[in-house]
């Protein structure tokens, strides 16, 4: 029998001192979400079958795109490469932010179920616990068709290129990845107070993303304005990119906002981040 | 008999109770409406009578489309396929397999209380708020009347065909691990093949000729257009048969599936 | 500064006045809502210090999931001081979780999907623990509690006394001073309940761990806790030995005994009769006094053919307390 039992204080009177703070967050994803991986691997062929299978179907999205232009020459006055710009800088913000965040919209169910509470008993942040939750490398499939569009796009486009724009390029795909995150984990605070909304939040991330794949030139004027103001989604391609593709913006606005996507995701994750924290407390003071 | 349409009205009457989540679909449900007709109205303003609809009747095609994503199980998992793969996941369907009610007819009746709440409590209020918003071709001429009940009825036909895919995909469990993964693919299948993004007489030569004969065009293509007056006498009976036929062949593979799922279960207890 | 460590230490667990009041709203009408406070806990102070197994017991909805919740930090008290190792547990949840370990009986900490081995390499990693620490404390849940045969098997697949011991484990692995543990017994067969308990004294006797569990078994406070608290309503009822709370709930054993035919109600010292059903008969006596000279004065006057003995359960024990009390005042 070893000597140490479990539960004997490693030094006594100042026990547990040396290892007082939890895992961080990020750390915290990554030992989960490497679990995940590992538990999906271990079953190689259905493994290989759905990993193949999703990036195929993520695919569909696209080809839509694709079938509508086989019909006309253009949308909204913006040409196909245009819309493949617009489509691919949106997929892969989103797909970004939906393989660190997605999962955090099954926040209602945990609570439902109460399972909320095996993950508050661990040393590590919520949010980054009910994040890795499920991790599915399936869900690169959306990042690398995004990415593909957006090559192609590139390939596709005859621009003046500078400096600037070519930075602005990954900018806003980064960027659009926070905004994106910041509304799920918003969405998902949310729930804290109405359960069963969950499905609210859809609107905007994959309302939203679907969105921002056409023109703004196509929609109401209304519709635009809300998400420039009121949910800045716009900040996610729409302003910058058009910038990039030298077209005007619908609504009137500066040039210089094509910039603003950096501040706006760091408005949007400190809001997403308040809403977060006001949803635990909520739940840790109610218990349900 | 009686204990399936009980099975059915109770399942009516649990999703009834769901408001905050019915008002949420709602809510989803219009914007994407939204979002979609827009899309729509552009693709309609560069080529009028694209895929044989004029714009009016393209722009009730998506608000069809949003009034059935719910009630047709188009979107992620039909309402129940979450449910049973995680009973399969679980081992309690092992007591479901037992039970004196058949595993697939308690389902489907879950399912189709289920649908018609949704078409009642989700499909309303998109469908009115579309026609306030944009122009659109609904049936209201006494001649055209009749295309109320014949869509009810091709709805009816669509439900059971998706219900039998989600059967088919949540059984899948028994052998595949990742059960979402099975899930996301039938569902992004079902979006694209049923139209909903885009109508399938808009799809182009073979893919469109395949596109239009596969069981998913039961789901939203063909209600949309028993809806829009497309099929009259023998095509709308030719229209029904197509969904019928659909629903008892993915009836039926479900059946066959359910048995060698039970005959798993006994092999490995549970 | 000094004195509040030594208190620290000597009372491990410290909970004065504490208090958790829900809002509860209840559907009244078709839109109409009726809004009422639920007094979880209201008011309940006691200390543990290091070292002693106390069980909490009480009927369904008492507080006693509410109050493991707010030592484990998962709630904030509505009011009211908490101290866990000097510490409180709503403001420092994660520095707390490295000092305590948890088990909800009715809900597994473990991977659904994975070996139980991972969900206990994921334990290594988020706790932080040392290597060798881990490998020590690994080595000795798996030898005490037989995990052995099981480590290699998806979670999913173990059965409910296998996962118990699963989950026991993995809130063991990081050295924890204290286990909280939420109905450890519920639903297992007599086998699993006497090696869980079996782990848990010796765990208690050589490492000195703390254990607070809540349980609807009596048996558990008898085989394992020498200082019990009754909580209802959210009130502390009592708090001292088990034998005690037979004293003061003036508790009543039941003696089954089977006769070879109907006869009349039994007439024994020290006992009444409670029931008659043919050849059946239910005597209860205090809880407190031996069943022996019972059992003796029934086999000498009587045709016995078979008895049994049966245990107050603790809604009885309760119910009892309630009665005397009203009596009282």
């Amino acid at each position: 029998m070893a000597e140490h039992a479990p539960g004997a204080p490693t030094a006594p009177g100042a026990p547990g001192t040396a290892r007082a703070t939890g895992v961080g967050g990020l750390a915290a994803f990554r030992i989960i979400a490497a679990m995940w991986i590992r538990s999906t691997m271990t079953y190689r062929f259905s493994f290989a079958m759905t990993l193949l299978a999703n990036f195929v179907v993520t695919f569909f999205d696209f080809v839509v795109i694709l079938l509508m232009f086989t019909h006309v020459e253009g949308l909204g006055g913006f040409g196909f490469a245009e819309v493949a710009f617009l489509y691919g800088t949106t997929s892969t913000a989103f797909g970004l932010a939906d393989l660190a965040l997605g999962q955090v919209s099954r926040i209602g169910r945990r609570v439902r179920d109460g399972t909320l509470d095996t993950l508050l008993v661990r040393p590590a942040p919520v949010l980054a616990q009910v994040a890795a939750d499920r991790f599915a490398l399936r869900r690169l499939g959306r990042v690398s068709q995004g990415l593909f569009v957006l090559v192609w796009s590139l390939v596709l486009l005859d621009l003046d290129w500078t400096v600037l724009k070519v930075c602005l390029v990954p900018l806003m795909v980064l960027s659009g990845a926070g905004i994106f995150g910041s509304v799920m984990v918003a969405g998902a605070a949310f729930q804290f107070w109405a359960r069963d909304a969950a499905e609210v939040v859809n609107s905007f991330t994959y309302g939203g993303n679907t969105l921002l794949q056409y023109p703004p030139t196509i929609f109401a004027r209304e519709l635009v304005r809300g998400v420039t103001f009121v949910l800045p989604l716009a900040f996610v391609n729409w302003l910058p990119a058009l910038y990039v593709l030298g077209r005007p913006y619908p609504v009137d606005l500066p040039e210089s906002t094509a910039f603003l996507p950096p501040l706006v995701t760091a408005v949007c994750a400190l809001a997403a981040g308040a809403c977060w924290r006001a949803g635990l407390r909520s739940y840790r003071s109610t218990g349900s | 008999m009686r204990l399936y349409a009980a099975v059915a009205a109770g399942s009516f009457r649990r999703h009834a109770t769901y408001r905050v989540a019915t008002a949420a679909g709602v809510f989803t449900n219009t914007v994407f409406g939204f979002v979609l007709a827009f899309t729509f109205n552009a693709l309609w303003d560069e080529r009028p009578n694209l895929g044989g609809y004029d714009k009016p009747e393209a722009l009730t095609y998506v608000w069809i489309g949003q009034a059935l994503l719910a009630t047709c199980g188009l979107m992620g998992g039909g309402g129940f396929a979450e449910e049973l793969i995680e009973r399969i996941k679980t081992g309690d369907v092992a007591v479901d397999l037992y039970r004196p009610a058949d595993l697939q007819l308690w389902w489907l009746a879950t399912d189709l209380g289920r649908a018609a709440f949704e078409l009642a409590g989700r499909g309303i209020v998109p469908m009115a708020v579309g026609a306030l918003a944009f122009d659109l071709a609904l049936p209201g001429a006494s001649g055209d009347l009749w295309r109320w009940p014949a869509f009810l009825g091709s709805v009816a036909l669509g439900v059971v065909v998706g219900f039998a895919i989600w059967f088919l995909v949540s059984l899948s469990a028994f052998w595949l691990m990742d059960g979402a993964g099975v899930v996301q693919v039938a569902w992004l299948c079902g979006l694209f093949f049923s139209g909903m993004l885009l109508p399938l007489t808009v799809f182009p030569g073979a893919l469109g000729e395949v596109a239009r004969v596969l069981p998913w065009a039961s789901m939203l293509q063909v209600p949309a257009d028993v809806f829009l007056g497309k099929y009259t006498g023998w095509g709308l009976a030719k229209a029904y048969g197509f969904q019928a036929g659909w629903a008892v062949v993915l009836l039926a593979a479900g059946r066959v599936l359910q048995l060698a799922a039970r005959r798993r279960v006994v092999v490995q207890g549970g | 500064m000094t004195d509040r460590e030594t208190d620290a230490v000597s009372d491990f667990i410290e909970l004065e006045d504490v208090r958790k009041v829900f809002d509860v709203r209840r559907k009244k009408g078709f839109l109409r809502r009726e809004r009422h406070e639920v007094r979880a806990v209201d008011g309940i102070s006691f200390t543990v210090p290091r070292g002693e197994i106390v069980g909490y017991i009480g009927p369904n909805g008492a507080g006693k999931s509410t109050t493991i919740k707010m030592l484990t930090g998962i709630l904030t008290p509505s009011g009211g001081r908490i101290r866990v190792a000097g510490i409180e547990p709503s403001r420092e949840r994660t520095k707390l979780a490295h000092r305590i370990g948890v088990v909800f009986g009715q809900r597994t900490t473990l991977w659904w999907d994975l070996p139980l081995i991972d969900s206990y390499k994921l334990a290594h990693r988020m706790y932080r623990i040392p290597d060798a620490r881990f490998r020590e404390n690994l080595d000795r849940c798996v030898e005490l509690l037989d995990l052995a045969d099981l480590l290699a098997v998806p979670v999913r697949q173990l059965s409910l006394g296998q996962r118990m011991r699963g989950d026991i484990a993995a809130a063991l692995l990081h050295d924890p001073e204290v286990l909280y543990l939420d109905e450890p017994t519920i639903g297992l067969d007599v086998v699993s309940k006497a090696r869980v308990r079996e782990f848990l004294r010796d765990l208690n006797a050589t490492a000195g761990t703390t254990v607070l569990l809540t349980t609807h078994d009596l048996q558990d406070i008898e085989q394992l806790c020498k200082r019990v608290m009754v909580i209802d309503h959210g009130r502390l009822m009592y708090d001292g030995a088990l034998a005690g709370l037979h004293e003061i709930g003036e508790s009543e054993r039941t003696l089954v005994v089977d006769l070879e035919r109907e006869l009349p109600p039994l007439d024994i010292t020290g006992a009444r009769v409670l029931r008659v059903e043919g050849p059946r008969q239910w005597l209860a006596f205090p809880a407190t006094a031996s069943a022996a000279p019972l059992v003796t004065e029934v086999a000498s006057s009587y045709p016995l053919v078979d008895l049994s003995v049966r245990e107050p359960d603790i809604e009885a024990v309760i119910a009892k307390m309630y009665a005397d009390r009203a009596e009282l005042g």
